[in-house]
């Protein structure tokens, strides 16, 4: 009895032993995958997709529960990155490309409350108190936030222009 | 020399007689010309004149921001009227920013530099003048002259090909230039030979004027004129679109192969136009600018085709009054040749450095049919000189699946157009492809946007973290004093302005 008390005790430490290490070594973060769905999003916390944040979003996309089309900073290059991360199929061009927007100020109205100053996620607005503040557009994602703090309705989104630099052939329509 | 033979290709009907006779003539001075500030590739060029100053022939008017741009000058002499947005010579019909000058009728030159003799010049002086001069290629692609010369810093160049192929139907700008000013042409080269040759060692460069064999005048006329010179040769290549693209015409003249994606000069081969060759003739020998072009005006809808000097920012409706009106409402009006050319929303576009053509087209000549299912006869495969299977490309770009198309090689065709052309079942092969390219470069964009965002999300946390460690500190040293802000507000929170970086800038 003594050697299969031995035995057991013995084979029991031993595996003990082995599931403590494997669980140290192979460890798993929480959700890997919705960790690599945050780091391709565009992490300014917007909110545009309807969730508090990014990470929020991500995980929801992990879960399956928000399309991969779901952020409409990132457009149709991340849905395009997000599917082939997640390995399902999508057709593009089928969905529509919110247009991007960004911010205006409207000089004559703007007081120069700093609001939107403070809460813009990426740093796009420029301004000091009642001074005219500026938008920098290569910044601005178009997420609206300055516009929902804006006192005098000062801010909206407009859509960007096309230029000849952005131009390109539409896709034929054909019926075949 | 042997021709080495390209695959794919097509045997278009030329339909160049009608303009190939007449010799070139110069347009009267328009009443106002639009001299569009990006003509090139390349950031475009920052005025350096005002509303209303008066300007001299040949004055500058834009000024390149950077290596990679362009100068623009004055056409003629006369008043700025305008700076501003204004149509460009461009299917899309946006506006691109412009010069506006009011001819005065005068001509007057600015005062040119004491001509020099450029073949004393070091290689350094002449690309700064070419540069200066505005030369940008006048293939076509308008990229600037100086900037392709200057790669032979950074790649051996041994052979200078220049292109005359002008295998475009209805063409024939570069035709008549090489039949009536040949010499020019000539001079042209040999002072490109003298920039590219400088300190270098071991054999000397050879240039060969590449021409193809249906422009039997213009092969005669620059041989003769580069028979005194032994380093310049002509070379007659076969009539066959798109041999006057480079990497073709460089596989065509010296059997080398341009790697995909890889430029010309890797390979030690550099390629210039013959209009090119004669700008920089001008602006070396002459210190005059680039301020006028041959154009090519042709097509069925027009009264009387023949080239014509123009003056860059002419009015393509000027253009068309002084050749003597249409004949009848073209179908289609087009800027360049009828297979890479592109769409003019209307006439009322500046002529630019790029301009070979214009052409009226009638709807017979357009000879337009509704698109019909792919019968996969293959026949684009077998045309395309690219090596490429356009069917399964364009089969994948209308699956949505851009990135299938980029693996069949969507980044290696050149644009040509054969394929759509081919086509017997007349599918826009060449639209699908262009808005595959452009659809791919604007996702890059986007995806470029929204890095940069996230990278300034993320300096926003870190300063909104330091500001709040900040506080903390200032809160525990003094800890009488009020905390004023809750944990939690970090996003809405006020930062501090003492510290907030854009309060400071
Ligand atoms: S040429 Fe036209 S019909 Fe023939 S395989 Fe190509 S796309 Fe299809
Ligand atoms: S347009 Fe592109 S795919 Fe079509 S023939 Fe030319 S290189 Fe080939």
């Amino acid at each position: 009895m003594f050697a299969a008390v031995f035995c057991l005790t013995l084979l029991g430490g031993a595996l003990g032993l082995l599931l403590a290490v494997a669980a140290q070594r192979l460890k798993v973060n929480d959700d890997p995958l919705a960790a690599e769905i945050e780091a391709l999003l565009p992490g300014s916390q917007c909110g545009q997709c309807g969730y508090p944040g990014c990470g929020a979003g991500a995980i929801a996309i992990a879960a399956g529960e928000a399309p991969v089309t779901l952020c409409p900073p990132g457009g149709r290059a991340l849905a395009q990155r997000l599917a082939s991360t997640l390995g399902i199929e999508l057709d593009l061009s089928q969905v529509a490309d919110g247009a991007p927007m960004v911010a205006v100020a409207r000089e004559d109205i703007c007081t120069g409350c700093t609001r939107c100053r403070k809460i813009c996620p990426t740093d796009a607005i420029l301004g000091a108190p009642r001074q005219l503040h500026a938008i920098i557009r290569d910044a601005c994602t178009g997420c609206g936030r300055c516009v929902e703090v804006c006192p005098t309705e000062s801010l909206a989104l407009h859509p960007v222009a096309v230029t000849l630099e952005t131009w390109y052939w539409p896709r034929p329509q054909l019926p075949i | 020399m042997r021709i080495v033979h390209v695959r794919g290709g097509v045997r278009l009907n030329g339909r160049k007689r009608r303009a190939e006779r007449g010799r070139i003539t110069s347009l009267p001075i328009p009443a106002y010309l639009n001299v569009p500030l990006k003509q090139h590739i390349g950031a475009p060029a920052e005025p350096v004149v005002r509303v209303g100053e008066h300007v001299l022939k040949g004055q500058l008017l834009g000024r390149p921001p950077g290596p990679m741009s362009a100068p623009v000058h004055a056409p003629t002499s006369g008043r700025v009227i305008a700076i501003g947005a204004a149509p460009a010579p461009h299917p899309s019909g946006l506006d691109t920013p412009t010069i506006t000058v009011q001819s005065d009728g005068e001509e007057q030159w600015i005062e040119l530099a004491p001509p020099i003799d450029p073949l004393a010049l070091d290689a350094a002086a002449i690309e700064e003048r070419i540069a200066d001069a505005g030369v940008v290629g006048l293939g076509g692609a308008a990229f600037p002259a100086a900037v392709k010369l200057r790669l032979r810093t950074r790649h051996p160049i041994h052979t200078l090909i220049v292109n005359g192929a002008e295998c475009e139907p209805y063409l024939t700008c570069d035709d008549r230039l090489m039949q009536e000013r040949a010499e020019e042409i000539i001079d042209g080269v040999r002072i490109m030979l003298r920039a590219l040759e400088q300190d270098r060692s071991g054999p000397s460069i050879r240039a060969l004027i590449a021409i193809e064999n249906n422009k039997g005048d213009a092969l005669a006329a620059l041989k003769k004129a580069a028979s005194a010179h032994p380093g310049i040769a002509t070379i007659a290549v076969p009539t066959r679109y798109p041999m006057g693209s480079e990497k073709h015409l460089i596989r065509a003249v010296t059997g080398k192969e341009v790697p995909a994606r890889a430029l010309a000069p890797e390979i030690g081969v550099l390629v210039h136009n013959v209009g090119t060759a004669f700008a920089i003739h001008r602006a070396l020998r002459f210190g005059k600018p680039l301020i006028s072009r041959i154009v090519t005006l042709s097509g069925g809808a027009v009264a009387s085709p023949q080239n014509f000097e123009v003056l860059i920012g002419t009015p393509v409706s000027a253009l068309l009054r002084a050749a003597g009106g249409l004949r009848q409402p073209p179908a289609r009006l087009l800027m360049g040749g009828p297979m890479m050319g592109a769409m003019l929303p209307h006439a009322e576009v500046p002529i630019v450095k790029g301009t070979s053509g214009i052409l009226a087209l009638t709807s017979a000549e357009i000879a337009a049919r509704p698109a019909a299912p792919c019968i996969r006869c293959g026949t684009c495969v077998a045309v395309c000189p690219c090596g490429l299977v356009p069917v399964e490309m364009v089969s994948q770009i209308r699956g949505g699946r851009l990135e299938g198309a980029l693996r069949f090689g969507l980044l290696d065709c050149v644009g040509c157009g054969t394929c759509a052309y081919s086509c017997p079942s007349r599918i826009p092969l060449l639209q699908y492809l262009n808005f595959a390219k452009g659809e791919l470069t604007a996702r890059e964009r986007t995806k470029h946007k929204a890095e940069e965002a996230r990278r300034l999300a993320e300096r926003r946390r870190l300063r909104l973290a330091q500001q709040a460690e900040a506080r903390a500190a200032t809160a525990t040293a003094r800890p009488r004093q009020q905390h004023r802000h809750p944990e939690g507000s970090e996003a809405t929170g006020a930062p501090d302005r003492t510290t907030n970086p854009q309060v400071a800038a």
